[in-house]
């Protein structure tokens, strides 16, 4: 598997067209105004759609923080490996990518609920819940871009820093190393799906307002309320947080190349 | 004398395919010893044995006098280090390059510094530390990975084809640098080359090997002297042993078998073995006229792709390696079987012994 890079250029005009598609078929006057009001609530820095960004980002942050300390050394071992079942675990984790957030979610509120298994650990309606959740989701894109970043290192960079003097500890971090570039392209790629997906922040925090409502939980709350401005604002919020990930992400890429 | 290296019945399997074949051997302490052979011959995996990179299936290896096992492997792996024949580098500037090896022996910053600054002038790279190394020239990222193996100043330097498919000017400094570290230093040096040039001016001792065996060990100037030994070499590279007669103008023409003649620019008769480059060897689909006083006509019988140069076999009776850059192989629209003429000057022809 080649390594993706996010086009923040092409998402951005996707993003434009999606919106001209809904202002040509919503009534061109409710999305002006649902705009204007967007940018009235934005720039009026209004707390609570402030508080429920940082919890987004917090909680997110989180997530990748935990699914790193597992996914890096996963992708580590496999991807330097060579052991019987190597191609078997990578397909693992590339099966696994594409795991529907809604049934990750119901397993994951069937365990941890009050009744469930889990209950006492007490991450239910609990934003620890939902970033153990999120770590758990993106753990799979994680280790499978991970991988991908180490087997695109030219093999003899093992053989090199052994013949330098380096342990088989020493030898995994030069490689590592080298991989600087796509291991970091794993870890905001992971980001980015953890603060954009529904399911899990939906079913294990329960969109609590000042506990566990996330951006995406709010989005999908106020847009069935009909309170389209601060839907429009909160998607505004969202797909800039996003976006500066990607054009960060891109930029560094470019910096080590 | 210290035996810096010995090995004892040391076999080789990769799956089904023995790269090394029951191969023993002593090589005594700061001696320049060459490895000659044909591509996929085993030279590789005898460096990366001694390297302590790949274990042996069967056999066994001292450094030094300690045996190589399981347990001391990764130390027994700082006494030497290898240059590999494809270049690698890391990532990051040319001074990281070289001072990974020195950090991880825990060498002193000023040490470091010092070293590299040092190696960097062998490999006539002053000034370069801060440049991302893999923007460098092929030859000078080579340098760069000399220069890397030389500042841990191990005693056993192993150099797997350091100077293939490099430009002239780069190879000539890598062979600089080699010969000032054999005559100045302790180190054991092991070369594994194609060059009949390099086992000439860069080895004490000898060693040709062939589909994972040793076939000849010995004093280089033994080997050179002995045309039969010679005859295998032959098949490596333009070695070519005859019979010269001195011919009216002061070059000589030398007698090679199946009706070749080859004009030297030497004076000489008598039993002689002589040798081309290959970069000295032009290459044309047409006859050319030039300079050149031996030209040949014949066929190509095997292309080996190098990166940024090619080698090609050609039969034209006797068989010539010829190196020409990959621009040049394109545009000619070279093929296997196509039919070509080599040509090279009377001065181009050296002698081996």
């Amino acid at each position: 598997m080649r390594l993706r890079k996010f086009k923040p250029i092409p998402l951005l005009i996707s993003f434009l067209v999606v919106a001209a598609v809904v202002i040509a078929v919503v009534s061109v006057e409710e999305f002006y105004e649902g705009i204007k009001g967007a940018i009235m609530l934005i720039i009026s820095v209004d707390p609570e759609i402030m508080e429920i960004t940082f919890r987004s980002i917090y909680i997110s942050g989180t997530a990748t923080a935990f699914a790193i300390t597992w996914s890096i050394p996963i992708g580590l071992i496999i991807g330097l490996g060579e052991f019987g079942g190597k191609s078997f675990a990578k397909g693992l984790f590339n099966a696994l990518l594409g795991i529907p957030t809604v049934a990750l979610g119901l397993v994951l509120y069937l365990l941890m609920s009050s009744s469930g298994p889990l209950g006492f650990l007490d991450l239910f309606i609990n934003p620890l819940g939902i970033a153990v959740g999120q770590a758990i989701l993106i753990t799979p894109i994680m280790i499978s871009f991970t991988i991908s970043a180490i087997e695109a290192i030219e093999p003899e960079i093992k053989d090199l820093a052994k013949t330098l003097g380096a342990s088989e500890a020493e030898t995994a971090f030069a490689v590592l190393k080298e991989s600087t570039p796509g291991v970091t392209l794993a870890i905001m790629g992971s980001f980015n799906r953890a603060i954009a997906e529904l399911g899990i922040a939906f079913m294990i925090g329960q969109n609590v307002r000042g506990s566990t409502r996330v951006l995406t939980t709010a989005i999908a709350m106020e847009t069935s309320r009909g309170e389209i401005s601060l839907s429009i604002a909160l998607a505004a919020i969202l797909l800039a947080i996003v976006l500066s990930i990607s054009l960060l992400t891109n930029l560094l890429q470019r910096r080590f190349r | 004398m210290n035996v810096m290296v010995e090995l004892n019945n040391v076999t080789k399997k990769y799956g089904k395919i023995n790269a090394l074949n029951d191969v023993s051997l002593k090589i005594p302490q700061a001696e320049s010893f060459t490895l000659i052979g044909p591509n996929g011959s085993g030279k590789t995996t005898f460096l990366k044995i001694l390297a302590c990179i790949e274990k042996p299936t069967k056999g066994k290896i001292s450094l030094d006098g300690e045996l190589v096992g399981e347990r001391n492997m990764s130390e027994l792996r700082l006494k030497s280090t290898m240059v590999f024949q494809k270049t690698v580098l890391f990532n990051t500037t040319v001074f990281k390059n070289i001072a990974y090896g020195l950090k991880l022996r825990g060498f002193s910053k000023n040490a470091i510094n010092e070293r590299v600054g040092s190696v960097l002038k062998l490999v006539k790279l002053e000034g370069y530390e801060k440049r991302p190394a893999k923007k460098l020239s092929g030859g000078e990222q080579q340098r760069v990975s000399l220069a890397r193996a030389l500042a841990l100043r191990t005693e056993l330097l192993l150099l797997d084809e350091p100077t293939a498919n490099l430009d002239q000017r780069s190879a000539s400094i890598i062979e600089a640098a080699i010969s000032q570290i054999g005559q100045e230093t302790n180190t054991t040096i092991v070369l594994a080359t194609h060059n009949i040039f390099q086992v000439k001016t860069l080895s004490e001792k000898v060693a040709l090997i062939k589909n994972g065996n040793l076939i000849h060990v010995g004093k280089t100037h033994e080997i050179l002297s002995d045309s039969k030994k010679l005859a295998d070499f032959a098949r490596i590279e333009n070695i070519f042993p005859g019979i010269s007669h001195v011919i009216e103008d002061g070059t000589s023409m030398i007698e090679v078998g199946d009706n070749i003649q080859i004009e030297a620019a030497i004076r000489r008769s008598g039993k002689i073995s002589v040798f081309i480059r290959p970069e000295d060897i032009i290459l044309s689909k047409t006859q050319l006229k030039s300079s050149a006083r031996n030209v040949f006509e014949g066929k190509i019988i095997e292309i080996l792709d190098l990166g940024s140069t090619v080698r090609l076999r050609i039969d034209a009776g006797k068989q010539f390696v010829v190196q020409i850059t990959k621009r040049s192989f394109i545009e000619m629209q070279l093929n296997l079987s196509s039919k070509v003429f080599v040509a090279f000057k009377a001065s181009s022809v050296q002698t081996i012994d």
